[in-house]
């Protein structure tokens, strides 16, 4: 399986994703926001940091580029899109992913291990989760406070798109307790927590090293055997 | 077309009504100026000066001091004088470390104050060609209680975490203290680590003559002219007024000049590299030319301006931030104009490196300026203050630090002294910081000492800073060897062998005689102890002229160490580990309440004697515990500081999550047994089966070890002599200790 870790000016989390990747012994490369082909890739991860200094609005700059140009095409021909922090807000202003991301309600920027529950185990993310699973993932983020209207809501819970709850308190006062949801069609997924900083004893926790597990045995099994 | 605003004074102006002494030159130094140039320099000229004079920039009031300094060592691979200096760590590789002030711009707007004092010190870092993987602060303020200090507090530390996390550069520990020395004039002190491989370090040299001269990053504005020399005065109300002197950072555009410079550095094309940090254009370019013994030619109208108008003065001056300077061969310009167009960044060709060792300035045509470098770098004048032990110190001698009436309810003592703000959880300062970022935080801020892993390698570094500026205040001799005996105690605790300091000298106006005694004394502490624990002083920052309405702060010479972890299974934290393990107390305990937080809490004073400190002592101890860490045995490790053994205990029983049963035998007061700051002190915890064992090592080294108890249980109890004094819950002790300073900022 071929990955992708995109890099807009100013994302900061490219290299703890490119080390969660190259960890699963799989190719991943760095691709710069200029490139408008992503053709190449089965999973594209849109990595934490404050693309373009987060001015204006978080991620609402980083949509402009070319390379979510090709994301967009990437996402629609059912390609694993993970956005991480920044890339969830990313995802969000390019419209792959419904709703927004405000500011904390605490005002300030949090930073601190995060219990999260896995609400939705049937993604190509999460399953290597076990469903109602409280897993621990650290946050580190200032906007991180999800937000939709009351009918994006409904939406979300009907079609099972909200895949991690906080389970302990809100750290950001997101709506519903929401840390992460993925698209209908379950193959774009965004979240605040950071997966990619939860991969091995020494940061404190291993639990987010199921998510690119997780991945990497959907997209085996999606494409057979010769995809090994 | 370019129009000049205000007229600037001229050449006699300046002379008749001595404006020179705004700018904090002296007539005698005025007079020196005139002999190095032949003639009364103009109004850029003067300005030039005044900040390549000011104690910021040239030490003339510390070099004195600072030459007692031990900056040599095997490990040592660059010393003070360059951007920051560097240590070996083997396997070709090196860490570059130094600690920076911005006390004055944060006294007068704390956000964009302290945001840029990170700023710089990531700049010095990466201009020496490192990758910066790690970021401490060092901070003081007043009581938490008036408004204006909450403020400074909130404001200093979101604007930390606002330049950091953007950048993405984990900030992983340091620490906060509380006193109404610091009221009005906190200490905002920035400590950058970075990694390089030995054959990446680059200098700030201007070789090469006829070689051009780059600059790059953002372009340059009125802010922040003469913060240099504002830095070197003391705060009064007019400081206020004099808001302009303070930059405003971007760390959006420092982290696409990092990259850009990183990339530059890397392709091996540059002969040198400097950042412009105070003041600005003017300092990075004078030295960069001395360094390399040349001269240098700048053309200002090339300078990227942010508004129109500017003047030679206020480019000069300016420290407007996120910039660099550098120079390369010719025939490699378009090598490196293409590395920065890549990052959307200015990369503009605004002189060239000359060979007749003076600072020429063009403007529109026309020479504005024209120095000799060695005077501007090398010949401000040195001065050798008076100093004078101070009345306080003498009348301390004679005051008992052990006189007060016994406090018996040591229950309550204990939830005091927790709850202090300088003693109590920094949970939420450091949950504002980005400390994971890069993910290689291995142990986070709250510990002894934090530890970032050397990527690619069984490698870690262990870092702290340290210093209680009551101690410094009451001996500055021995609060300086206990700033650094702490720092280097803190490291062992964690599993590091310690590198080398680098210190930031926080003090008063050196023009008062008891000022600069301090300054001398604390010197020559630092220095011994520097020498007995083979930590020498690769770099550092002088912050002075520290002071408030009631007068000095407390003297703070912050020492930042950096210390080597050779393999990851040594790194050790300060938590209790498991139900059953004995804990031993390493020291002996005296009756030393002198500058101790007891003391300040309980009492409500700061008087007598600091805790005595006896170096071989300390270095018997270190030793010993770090071969016993590196023996595999010791399951948790702390130091014993604020707050004594009783603080001690409970922050290892609130880090383990677990209680403790503990039995003190002694000859000494219950409340001044727990609550002592005897220095050479460590609590550590080892399986039961091996305390016997343990104990034994440690007297063999000759370390007192004495086994105090046992990890057990949900609660903290202590009896003294026999008796119980201290029983409450962890729970309730963790409560206390955590939600101090949310308290206090709601």
């Amino acid at each position: 399986m071929r990955w992708a870790v995109l890099v807009f000016p100013g994302s900061n989390c490219d290299i703890d994703c490119y080390k969660a990747v190259e960890a699963l012994g799989e190719p991943v490369d760095y691709v710069w926001h200029t490139a408008d082909d992503l053709s190449a890739y089965d999973g594209i991860l849109v990595p934490g940091g404050f693309s373009y200094g987060d001015y204006l609005r978080c991620g609402a700059i980083a949509r402009f580029t070319a390379v979510m140009g090709a994301l967009v095409k990437a996402a629609e021909a059912g390609k694993y899109v993970l956005g991480i922090c920044n890339g969830f807000q990313v995802l969000t202003e390019s419209g792959l992913l419904p709703g927004a991301l405000l500011r904390n309600n605490s005002l300030k920027f949090r930073c601190h291990p995060a219990d999260l529950r896995v609400e939705n185990a049937a993604t190509p993310f999460t399953r290597e989760y076990e469903a109602g699973e409280i897993i621990d993932i650290p946050i580190a983020h200032g906007e991180g406070n999800y937000y939709c209207d009351e009918a994006t809501l409904a939406e979300l819970k009907a079609n099972n798109q909200i895949v991690f709850r906080y389970a302990g308190s809100n750290p950001n006062g997101s709506i519903d307790d929401i840390a992460g949801i993925c698209n209908k069609a379950g193959n774009v997924f965004g979240m605040m927590p950071h997966p990619e900083r939860a991969v091995s004893e020494l940061l404190g926790s291993v639990d987010g090293k199921r998510m690119f597990t997780s991945i990497l045995s959907a997209w085996r099994e999606s494409n057979g055997a010769a995809a090994r | 077309m370019a129009q000049q605003l205000v007229k600037e004074p001229t050449v006699e102006q300046i002379e008749e009504q001595q404006l020179y002494k705004q700018m904090g030159v002296t007539d005698e130094e005025y007079a020196k100026i005139c002999g190095f140039l032949g003639r009364k320099p103009n109004y850029t000229e003067i300005g030039v000066f005044s900040v390549m004079w000011s104690e910021h920039c040239s030490y003339k009031n510390t070099k004195p001091i600072l030459k007692r300094f031990p900056v040599d060592g095997p490990q040592v691979l660059m010393g003070p004088g360059e951007g920051a200096g560097i240590v070996d760590i083997g396997d070709n590789q090196a860490v570059v470390f130094k600690i920076e002030s911005h006390n004055h711009p944060s006294a007068v707007e704390p956000y964009q104050g302290a945001a840029t004092g990170v700023g710089g010190i990531i700049r010095d870092i990466f201009s020496m060609g490192a990758r910066p993987v790690a970021l401490l602060n060092s901070l003081r303020f007043g009581r938490l209680e008036s408004d204006r200090v909450k403020y400074l507090f909130e404001h200093v530390v979101s604007g930390i975490a606002g330049y950091g996390n953007c950048i993405g550069i984990p900030t992983v520990g340091g620490e906060v203290m509380f006193d109404e020395s610091y009221e009005g004039n906190p200490l905002v002190n920035a400590m950058c680590i970075g990694l390089i491989d030995h054959d990446k370090i680059q200098r700030g040299v201007a070789d090469g003559i006829g070689n051009p001269v780059f600059y790059v990053g953002p372009e340059t504005g009125r802010d922040g002219i003469h913060g240099a020399t504002f830095a070197s005065e003391e705060l009064t109300e007019e400081s206020e007024a004099k808001r302009s002197a303070v930059q405003v950072g971007d760390p959006f555009m420092e982290k696409l000049v990092m990259e850009a410079c990183i990339e530059l550095i890397n392709s091996g094309i540059v002969i040198g590299i400097q950042d412009m940090g105070a003041a600005g254009l003017t300092c990075s370019s004078s030295e960069m030319a001395s360094k390399a013994g040349n001269g240098m030619e700048l053309h200002l109208d090339r300078v990227p301006q942010r508004e129109s108008g500017m003047t030679a003065y206020e480019m000069m001056l300016s420290e407007s931030q996120e910039r660099m300077l550098f120079v390369v061969e010719p025939d490699k310009e378009e090598q490196a104009k293409a590395i920065f167009a890549r990052w959307g960044l200015h990369c503009i060709n605004v002189g060239n490196v000359t060979d007749d060792g003076r600072l020429r300035l063009i403007h529109h045509g026309e020479e504005v300026g024209n120095m000799p470098v060695t005077a501007l770098v090398d010949e401000c004048p040195v001065y050798n203050k008076p100093s004078r032990v101070p009345a306080y110190y003498e009348a301390n001698a004679a005051i008992d630090t052990t006189r007060y009436p016994e406090v018996t309810d040591l229950n309550d003592a204990l939830l005091r002294v927790m709850g202090s703000p300088t003693v109590a959880s920094k949970e939420w300062v450091y949950n504002q910081y980005d400390y994971m970022v890069r993910t290689n935080t291995y142990v986070p801020p709250g510990s002894d000492a934090a530890v970032v892993g050397v990527e690619g390698t069984r490698k870690a570094l262990a870092m702290t800073t340290d210093c209680n500026g009551r101690y410094v205040y009451l001996d500055p001799e021995v609060g300086g060897k206990i700033a650094v005996a702490e720092a280097a105690r803190n490291v062992v605790c964690s599993g590091g062998k310690p590198l080398a300091i680098t210190d930031n000298l926080n003090f008063g106006s050196p023009e008062k005689p008891d000022i600069f005694w301090q300054l001398e004394r604390a010197a020559d502490g630092i220095s011994e102890a520097c020498v007995k624990l083979n930590a020498p002083v690769i770099g550092g920052n002088v912050s002075l002229y520290n002071e408030n309405a009631k007068g000095a702060i407390y003297p703070t010479p912050v020492i930042g160490m950096v210390g080597l972890i050779s393999d990851l299974d040594h790194i050790t934290t300060q938590g209790f580990k498991a139900e059953g393990d004995a804990v031993l107390l390493l020291g002996e305990t005296k009756a030393e309440l002198g500058g101790s937080e007891f003391q300040y809490v309980l009492h409500g004073v700061t008087e007598g004697r600091p805790p005595a400190i006896d170096l071989d002592v300390e270095k018997r101890l270190q030793d010993a515990l770090l071969q016993a860490i590196q023996s595999g045995w010791v399951a948790s490790a702390h130091d014993l500081a604020e707050g004594g053994l009783a603080a001690a205990l409970a922050e290892s029983c609130i880090a383990g999550e677990l209680g403790a049963e503990i039995a003190v035998e002694t000859e000494l007061r219950s409340d001044v047994a727990l609550f002592s700051e005897s220095q050479s002190r460590v609590l550590i915890s080892v399986k039961a089966s091996q305390a016997a064992e343990a104990v034994q090592f440690f007297q063999k080294q000759g370390v007192p070890c004495s086994p105090i108890g046992t990890v057990n249980g949900t609660s903290l109890k202590v009896t003294v002599n026999g008796s119980e004094k201290i029983a409450t819950a962890v729970e309730q002790i963790e409560r206390t200790w955590k939600d101090a300073i949310p308290c206090l900022m709601k």
